[in-house]
């Protein structure tokens, strides 16, 4: 790989001895090998296996739990229900102060989701806890459920989550997350030409080649150590304090070492309830999601869409953006509500425009609950912006690269989020792209620079 | 459950056990014999993870029982170095960043490896084909080919 010194050169060191230098990999050598030690790598005597008990429904009171049958299967050692898991209902970011607490480990009272947790059962084998697992009866009212954001949004939706309220998370701005920024019904008005598009996206699984799961050993003195492919270790740990009253020193958490994750083990579902396994049996429990589970229960990157209304001159220049962008959280928060708010920071693009109103929701239905996922609240979003600015080029007929120059922000120019905006470079790297894809541009944008305009 | 008694070479060595009737070879390997290189993606044969070389052939352990290897040779990538040192494969997947997470790395090597030994210098297509049954989720499949190729070439000016 080139590296351009030429860019920035005043601002540059060029005594690194890292940047720019190919490095092996310190954990490569235990990957070639078969070395590496992921968490289903360790067996323990003893150790007991856990299989969910989960909803066929989509939204459904729960009428009655009958466990009787599956406690009297050969090789089950325990069964566990809400009222066996000390703080029941949970949300992950409430670590950082996003509330309410909206989830709940095992179903209590109610499903909101198809695949939802209702009961763990724990036996000596992964067949028997199966077999077990089907013996289960829970007795479902079904309840009319909602698949459709803005379904979801109209008054007299059905119900999804009632430690919300309503339908959308209740931010400290309202019922969305807001940015404002100038006049954009008057940048509208002077324009030449508005367009508005709708772009939608389905939720997207990661599938990572190992499936999430933890095996958990008690240590004694109510100790006990948890193997995990987290890839939030330490909101796994506290959550897990929280979940099950206990003194985070009690709690030992070993990971680091990730088949594949994506952002789809950031959610702290299966560590809390397999360390009460542990807890209420004094054995080491393993609960591992099948291929199937991971496909269906793990969630997926959130569904958007996204509605943007651009009006731009025909000089190149846009001059008002109105973005609605709602997020499908699906049934409980997770990550969602920071997906949804960090959507609202970045609809503006990487561009300068002097008229910008955005709203973002966060939306609650009976889909699988949605989280985080590589970038999740602004791949999407950059998605439709990006195909947005190709749809705009071809409205005036100016380049589509050439286009993105005029509106590109340099240094010193003010965003919407009233930032005014520092180190750039994307002037500069523009410039390498249409060199790199051989995509000509007039002279003009390649001696343009990031720097102030005035400067 | 009925106990069956199995036997086979392991990476050369003599294994003799008593498994539960209907293990499968990849549950035997890790829980049993305590060898994990070989992974457990799917447990139904769509990942490759779990490759292993049965008598010179490439076999999905998951899919295999244990009582069906019996007199079996078994090879896995944990038996692949010798000595400290590293197979041609290995250190063309080492050199190439051909891993990322490597959860999918020994299933690809044993894939990698019964195509090199039965044909020594492949062509792309020939090594994309033969890694067609293993998925990875984070490398990209492109520096994985590399590496095959790059061990290929490695193995052939050996033999010259
Ligand atoms: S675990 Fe055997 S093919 Fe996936
Ligand atoms: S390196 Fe992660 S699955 Fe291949």
């Amino acid at each position: 790989m080139e590296l351009r010194k030429n860019y920035f050169a005043d601002q540059r060191k060029d005594d690194l001895h890292e940047i720019g230098q190919p490095r092996p990999r310190s954990d490569s050598p235990g990957h070639v090998t078969g070395k590496t030690a992921y968490f289903a790598d360790r067996n323990f005597p003893g150790m007991l296996h856990l299989k969910m008990v989960r909803s066929p429904h989509h939204h459904a009171r729960i009428r009655s739990i009958d466990t009787s049958e599956a406690e009297k299967h050969p090789g089950v050692v325990k069964v566990l229900t809400a009222k066996d898991v000390p703080h029941n209902v949970y949300t992950i970011l409430i670590l950082i102060q996003i509330g309410p607490e909206d989830e709940t480990v095992l179903a209590d009272g109610k499903v909101r989701w198809k695949g939802e947790a209702v009961v763990a059962v724990l036996a000596e084998t992964e067949r028997a806890a199966q077999e077990a697992a089907a013996k289960v009866k829970v007795d479902y009212e079904v309840l009319p459920a909602v698949f459709d954001m803005e379904e979801a949004l109209k008054p007299g939706a059905p119900l999804v989550n009632e430690y919300h309220g309503q339908n959308y998370y209740l931010y400290d701005s309202g019922e969305c997350r807001k940015v404002r920024f100038g006049d954009v019904e008057a940048g509208f008005a002077g324009a030449d030409h508005v367009l508005e598009q709708t772009y939608q996206s389905s939720p997207i699984e990661h599938a990572p080649t190992e499936t999430t799961g933890c095996i958990v050993a008690p240590e004694g003195n109510d100790r006990f150590t948890c193997y995990t492919n987290t890839q939030a270790m330490f909101f796994t740990l506290d959550n897990a304090s929280i979940i099950l009253q206990m003194p985070g020193n009690k709690l030992h958490f070993v990971g680091g070492t990730v088949g594949g994750g994506f952002g789809g083990k950031v959610d702290v579902i299966v560590e809390p309830i397999a360390i009460l396994g542990a807890k209420l049996t004094g054995r080491p429990v393993s609960f591992i999601y099948s291929r199937e589970e991971e496909m269906q229960i793990s969630s997926p990157r959130a569904a958007e869409k996204v509605v943007i209304k651009d009006g731009v001159m025909n000089d190149g220049r846009i001059v008002a953006r109105k973005v609605t962008g709602y997020t499908d959280a699906g049934a409980y928060s997770r990550h969602s509500p920071y997906g949804a708010q960090k959507g609202a920071g970045h609809y503006p693009g990487p561009y300068t425009i002097p008229n910008v109103w955005i709203d973002t929701y966060c939306v609650y239905t009976n889909r699988t609950p949605s989280s985080a996922m590589r970038g999740f609240g602004v791949t999407i979003g950059d998605f439709a912006l990006e195909v947005q600015m190709d749809k705009l080029a071809r409205l005036i007929g100016m380049d589509p690269l050439e286009f993105r120059f005029i509106n590109a922000y340099r240094d010193g120019d003010m965003k919407a989020h009233r930032q005014p905006t520092e180190g750039a470079a994307l002037i500069e790297c523009m410039q390498e792209a249409s060199r790199a894809a051989n995509w000509p541009v007039a002279e003009k944008y390649l001696s343009m620079s990031s720097y102030p305009k005035g400067a | 459950m009925a106990k069956v008694p199995v036997q086979f070479t392991l990476n050369g060595a003599e294994k003799a056990e008593f498994i539960d009737s209907g293990t499968t070879l990849l549950n035997a390997l890790r829980d049993k014999i305590g060898d994990t290189s070989p992974k457990g993606g799917c447990h139904q044969g769509t990942c490759g993870a779990c490759s292993v070389i049965i008598d010179g052939e490439l076999r999905l352990s998951c899919l295999t029982l244990a009582e069906t290897c019996n007199g079996a040779a078994i090879i896995t990538t944990s038996g692949l170095s010798e000595g400290g040192v590293l197979h041609p494969l290995q250190r063309a997947f080492l050199d190439a960043f051909a891993t990322q997470c490597g959860f999918c790395t020994p299933g690809m090597i044993m894939a990698a490896k019964v195509l090199l030994d039965h044909t020594p210098n492949p062509s792309r297509d020939e090594v994309v084909e033969a890694l067609s049954g293993n998925i990875c989720r984070c490398t990209g499949y492109e520096p994985i080919i590399q590496a095959v190729l790059t061990a290929a070439r490695s193995n052939s000016q050996n033999a010259a």
